[in-house]
């Protein structure tokens, strides 16, 4: 057990290693022509060890170093007041906020889709293409759009970014539900047929039952979806508060350090969206009683 | 022979009768005075939509009760929408309901075509298309109905219609920006990211270790924001569309590593046994064998990576362009409130992304035909 987890982690972690050197040789290669234009200038002569070490202390390079993301973003999460507009918990919180409203509504107008879906042909021929084809849209090109518009019905705030993240959220969980409403077998759909079972009962007590673990797998993708349609959302909101206001606010005044701390802040939060996904979808399984695989 | 009348009919006959109470069906401009012309209209109207209960109701054959259905109901909204074509705001409650008529008759139409089980495989393909072709243009008819009837201002929502004049007249402005974002930035981007993501997946399958260790970060990469790079990227690699392609060559990368991994996993160990027992190498068993096994994964991600590359370089392209390009042209049209233009755009990025998806489909039919989802269960 204790030697298959080995087996498990030292390459994830060697991996990880690898990541972080090459990124410190990136920092240096692609930080050092600014660095030496800087020090021609300014008429100083450096060995190479003392550039190495300037390209890594820039206040806005070009690709910060990990320690310097790793800073800004400890400064930023902990050591300020939540309520602050530079801490970067208040930011993802902004964000957190729009992305959990956005994945619920889409959450259930995809099951509501699905069940539909399901048990419509007329809808299945005619509006499951559609579904598909919505996807191909490149819908955050419409964000900009659909913010304009909302906001000219005096709609702002967390509504009009949780509208993108619906879009982008509905998709999956409409497909996996359609899967999972029909992926109870010929024989108990036959055995509720025995049993006399109108279409509701059928539904409630086989397809919807049968649908849980599609319903959990289909959310992750949804949930991280989500999470992209927020952040995207907020670009043209003006930018005030969330990871994509910061993300941009930081591409104005190229503060690269910034931005990567806003990034590495949106990647925990995804982690931990889906995490949870993942948790309650295990507990809700247990508590019907599948058993772990 | 009589049958029951369907649902639909009979509420479509109701609602004629109430928009009988409601006439006008819609106010008559200032400008113009021919009332004539209106009541030649609602005849006509009224006519094909009886034409369409009635053929629902006595016709025999299914598909010729199909195909009056759809004719009357979409002849009858073609000269419905006349009466309001002159000017914004002008219809009337009745208008709205007589459209209603029309769309639930166009409903009972595509619930009778969905019941037919044409033998031959043109007919089933021209069904497949016509059905949710009928979905699509009530969503624009409502829309247009909606839009112009209530005259809802331009800059809110403009009608279907204005949207597709704006395009056709602005073809060399769009044609400009197709040519810069999806030419330059997303096939180029796509075709490095989905390769380097295929040779990496390669790589990962030559060396265990590294795949290992490649995958729980890849498929932690894939749930990751990674739009968030865009602006990084711009700065890097400029405002031209190599920035974009960047965003887009980063995006496809994750997921086109991690299904061209699970692909290659799929073959079972008695098909791997035979290769050996043909003594077949690594590199013969891979192209003989495991590729073509990985195809239906490999095309899945070539599908995701499509949509993914649009929304990379368009959202890309929000952070910094030279003024040409998709996103740049929504961005500041917006900013101009030129909303027509914008739709005209989203609806052609629409377009593109669904022939890239449609032909990245069409390609995995003719290479993994022989898989269980393309033979409909038939051996």
């Amino acid at each position: 057990m204790s030697e298959a987890r080995g087996n498990r982690i030292i390459p994830v972690l060697v991996m990880l290693i690898a990541i972080v050197a090459i990124w410190y040789a990136g920092t240096y290669f692609m930080n050092a022509p600014f660095q030496r234009d800087l020090d021609r200038r300014a008429g100083v002569t450096r060995s190479s060890g003392d550039l190495f070490i300037a390209t890594m202390t820039q206040p806005k390079p070009t690709l910060p170093a990990p320690h310097q993301v790793a800073t800004n973003f400890f400064e930023n999460t902990f050591l300020r007041k939540i309520t602050s507009n530079r801490s970067l918990i208040y930011h993802a919180g902004v964000t957190l906020s729009s992305t959990l409203l956005g994945f619920v509504i889409g959450t259930v107008l995809g099951i509501l889709i699905a069940v539909g879906i399901v048990h419509f042909t007329s809808l299945d021929r005619s509006l499951m293409p559609w579904i598909i084809a919505s996807q191909t849209i490149p819908i955050l090109a419409l964000a900009p759009m659909i913010i304009v518009v909302l906001a000219a019905v005096n709609l702002t705030g967390l509504l009009p970014k949780a509208l993108i993240s619906t879009y982008l959220s509905f998709f999956p969980v409409a497909v996996g539900m359609v899967k999972g409403l029909r992926s109870p077998e010929i024989i108990n759909l036959d055995l509720m047929h025995t049993y006399h079972a109108s279409k509701a009962q059928t539904f409630w007590k086989l397809r919807l039952p049968a649908s849980v673990p599609f319903l959990f797998a289909s959310m992750k993708v949804a949930i991280a979806a989500s999470l992209v349609g927020a952040i995207v959302g907020e670009l043209p909101t003006g930018a005030v508060a969330g990871i994509g206001s910061k993300l941009l606010a930081g591409s104005y005044y190229s503060q690269t350090i910034d931005m990567f701390a806003a990034l590495v802040a949106g990647s925990l939060v995804a982690v931990l969206l889906v995490t949870a996904v993942d948790v309650v979808g295990a507990i809700v399984q247990r508590r019907m009683g599948a058993r772990p695989s | 022979m009589m049958r029951a009348l369907s649902w639909q009919s009979l509420v479509a006959v109701l609602l004629l009768l109430a928009a009988l109470f409601q006439l006008p069906l819609a106010n008559v401009p200032i400008a113009m005075t021919a009332p004539a012309v209106a009541w030649t209209t609602l005849i006509l109207v009224y006519g094909f939509l009886l034409a369409g209960i009635g053929a629902d109701t006595f016709m025999r054959s299914r598909l010729w009760r199909g195909i009056v259905l759809f004719l009357c109901a979409h002849l009858a909204t073609v000269f419905l929408f006349t009466l309001i074509s002159d000017e914004n705001g002008l219809a009337r409650p009745g208008f709205y309901v007589v459209l209603a008529a029309c769309w639930l008759l166009a409903w009972r139409c595509v619930e009778i075509l969905s019941g037919l089980q044409p033998r031959s495989r043109a007919g089933r393909i021209i069904l497949a298309l016509i059905i949710p072709a009928i979905f699509g243009a009530w969503i624009l008819i409502i829309w247009e109905a909606v839009t112009r009837g209530l005259g809802i201002p331009f800059i809110l929502l403009p009608p279907p219609s204005a949207v597709f004049t704006k395009l056709i007249f602005s073809l060399s402005v769009i044609a400009a920006d197709v040519n810069q974002t999806i030419f330059k930035a997303v096939l180029a981007g796509y075709l490095m990211g989905c390769a380097s993501g295929f040779v990496a997946a390669i790589l990962a399958d030559r060396f265990p270790f590294m795949r290992r260790g490649l995958l729980p970060i890849g498929n932690l990469v894939s749930a990751l924001p990674m739009i968030g790079i865009a602006p990084i990227m711009v700065m890097w690699f400029g405002f031209d569309w190599q920035s974009k392609a960047a965003v887009v060559v980063i995006m496809t990368f994750f997921p086109m590593l991690v299904n061209t991994v699970a692909g290659l996993a799929v073959t079972s160990t008695m098909e791997r046994d035979l290769m050996r027992t043909y003594a077949a190498g690594y590199w013969q068993t891979l192209f003989k064998l495991r590729l073509p096994a990985a195809g239906p994964f490999v095309f899945n991600a070539l599908k995701i990576n499509s949509t993914l590359a649009l929304i990379g370089a368009i959202v890309a392209e929000f952070f910094g362009t030279p003024v040409v390009g998709m996103g740049f042209r929504i961005s500041t049209e917006v900013g101009r409130m030129n909303v027509d233009m914008v739709w005209a755009e989203i609806a052609v990025a629409a377009i593109i992304g669904s022939l890239f998806y449609g032909g990245v489909a069409l390609v995995e039919r003719a290479v993994t035909f022989w898989h269980p989802s393309f033979r409909n269960g038939k051996a």
